[in-house]
């Protein structure tokens, strides 16, 4: 956890007169999970749209890999290996795992001359992203619609693993998902940590905050209230940072 | 909340089996629906007159020419209706199409022989055609106009300049025999109208189910949000979606003034429905993210038969309505219970 893979430096962000984010900095390092919690309109939405290449900065800078960094869009900040895991699912139900992961991106080979989508690469890429993700599913050709919540979280962040995303940003990933599959997961949040990948986790429950975490940054009223190692603190001590006292 | 509580279990794609033998009994309801009429059909002619229907080439060729027109419309319509669209305007369209390509034809044959004449009359048709897409695809891309809105309002757009063209009646061809062997002559026994249909068709075909559109016409239909955040170009996608729907109804009029040697502006006026529940009875569903043009096929077909067959053994035309009007419902009951066995979202 020698250099940051992402560091964000005295970061500020206002929509007119409102101030929403005022000077936050914080480090992710490879393989290491920040958590980011805060009330609401703390301003965690706020910081990861900056980061995420949605919003402008309005003072402040993002190095990657030590670069800083300006984003046009989402899509260019993917496309430097920022990727977002939406917490509604960001998935075409009707494709399939591996049409998912290379939508929008799709290969294509020829047949009797004539270009045609290569399923078999797509599937292929789909076998090999699930099995490093720890995730079996026999039926590659069938549409994720058929999967499970967790399932479909993991295809989502299997996406972001095949297209080599360096952050992770995870927002409230468990939210929707039953025990059983919150708990898978968490698996997988510990699988990316193992492969050297730098994630922001935001989540409401601090269970799974200090499950996973290896530090927590928190927010109040767009502000750092603190910033802690997941070891050297408690439960109470995180609440009393965010709602301050 | 999108996952069912049977699913919420250890990760393992159990019940697929399951759902793969009703899945695909759904896929094909639509040649189900076309074999059981063809069965009822035959046992009727044999039991009644003693006749036979599927035995009787000129049956199988009367169906098929019926069949063109709103075939390659459904088509169309197939995939605007995948990304959860609708073009209510297609029937106007294929009428604009017909009137001005007739009138293309008769200007053009005397100066420049029959060839040229037809070759300008096709490309005029389906880019006249072409317009009135465009503006559906600006409407609903860019100025977010409901595609039932707006093409409604197309429809009655192209429907007065249709007529306005055609001077309120039909516009004759003459002078073209080019023209009309291809709207009634033959290579090899089959008329060239289903040539053609039958080259476009399976050219959508490949379309849809080959490449990156239709991959994206897929995706767009399902989750609108994730396609853009996949980085999709979707208004770009949708604009060119009403166009291509648009330059099947064009064909389509351009066919009709060829078959009948005369376009008139309310040549697609019967199909404006048709189109949409060949597509619906082809297993693609109005809430839009499923369709394949396989299935668009059968139920064109389907409705073909039923209103060929149904003159075929002297029933009075009007059952046909309600034949067809029958097997819409089934198959959209079909299409339910499928989704909620899969446990997918019936509706929104």
């Amino acid at each position: 956890m020698s250099d940051p893979i992402l560091q964000v430096r005295n970061l500020s962000k206002n929509f007119g007169a409102v101030q929403a984010l005022n000077d936050v900095s914080f480090d992710v390092g490879r393989g290491e999970v920040v958590a980011l919690a805060g009330d609401n309109g703390a301003g965690k939405t706020t910081l990861i749209k900056a980061v995420s290449g949605v919003y402008r900065p309005s003072a402040g800078e993002i190095l990657l890999n030590g670069q800083p960094m300006s984003f046009d869009s989402p899509q260019d900040a993917r496309d430097k290996g920022i990727e977002t895991i939406y917490q509604d699912l960001a998935l075409a139900d009707n494709l399939s795992i591996g049409a998912n992961i290379f939508l929008g991106r799709e290969p294509m080979t020829r047949r009797f001359g004539i270009p045609v989508l290569d399923r078999k690469k797509m599937a292929a890429a789909a076998r090999e992203t699930m099995a490093m993700l720890d995730f079996h599913v026999s039926r590659l050709d069938a549409p994720v619609s058929n999967f499970s919540g967790g399932q479909r979280q993991a295809v989502a962040i299997g996406r972001a693993v095949f297209w080599d995303a360096k952050v992770l940003i995870m927002d409230e990933p468990t939210a929707a998902l039953g025990v059983p599959e919150q708990r898978k997961v968490i698996e997988l949040i510990h699988n990316l940590k193992a492969q050297g990948r730098g994630v922001i986790f935001i989540s409401h429950n601090l269970q799974d905050i200090f499950a996973v975490s290896d530090r927590i940054v928190v927010l109040r009223r767009g502000v750092m209230a603190g910033e802690r190692r997941i070891a050297e603190t408690t439960h109470d001590e995180v609440v009393k940072l965010m709602i301050g006292g | 909340m999108t996952s069912s509580p049977t699913h919420v279990s250890p990760p393992a794609d159990h019940g697929i089996g399951r759902q793969t033998l009703l899945q695909r009994i759904a896929s094909l309801r639509a040649w189900l629906f076309l074999l059981a009429l063809v069965v009822i059909f035959e046992t009727w002619a044999r039991l009644d007159f003693g006749g036979t229907f599927v035995g009787n080439s000129y049956n199988i060729q009367s169906i098929l020419i019926f069949a063109v027109a709103p075939l390659l419309l459904a088509t169309g319509q197939t995939f605007v209706i995948i990304t959860g669209g609708i073009d209510l305007s297609l029937g106007f369209i294929m009428g604009l199409a017909a009137v001005v390509s007739a009138h293309v034809i008769n200007w053009a044959t005397p100066g420049m022989g029959m060839g040229f004449a037809v070759i300008l009359g096709l490309l005029s048709g389906v880019l006249v055609a072409g317009v009135p897409g465009l503006v559906n695809g600006l409407m609903v891309a860019r100025l977010k106009v409901p595609p039932f809105i707006g093409t409604l309002g197309m429809f009655g757009v192209c429907r007065g300049v249709a007529f306005l063209v055609a001077d309120g009646t039909t516009v004759a061809v003459r002078g073209n025999d080019l023209f009309r062997e291809i709207g009634n002559g033959r290579l090899f026994g089959v008329p060239w109208l289903v040539i053609i249909t039958a080259v476009v068709v399976l050219f959508m075909h490949y379309l849809l189910g080959q490449t990156k559109f239709g991959q994206h016409n897929y995706a767009i239909g399902a989750n609108e949000q994730a396609a853009r955040r996949a980085g999709i170009n979707v208004r770009r996608h949708l604009t060119w979606l009403y166009v291509l729907s648009a330059f099947c109804a064009g064909l389509s009029g351009v066919l009709y003034t060829a078959r009948f040697s005369a376009g008139a502006a309310q040549a697609g006026e019967p199909l404006l429905l048709d189109c949409v529940a060949a597509v619906v009875i082809g297993g693609a569903s109005l809430f839009g993210g499923s369709g394949t043009i396989l299935g668009t096929v059968a139920g064109a077909l389907v409705i073909a038969v039923i209103q060929y067959g149904l003159v075929f053994v002297n029933v009075a035309p009007f059952w046909q309505f309600i034949s067809v009007g029958i097997v819409i419902i089934i198959s959209v009951l079909i299409d339910q219970a499928q989704r909620r066995f899969a446990g997918g979202r019936v509706s929104e």
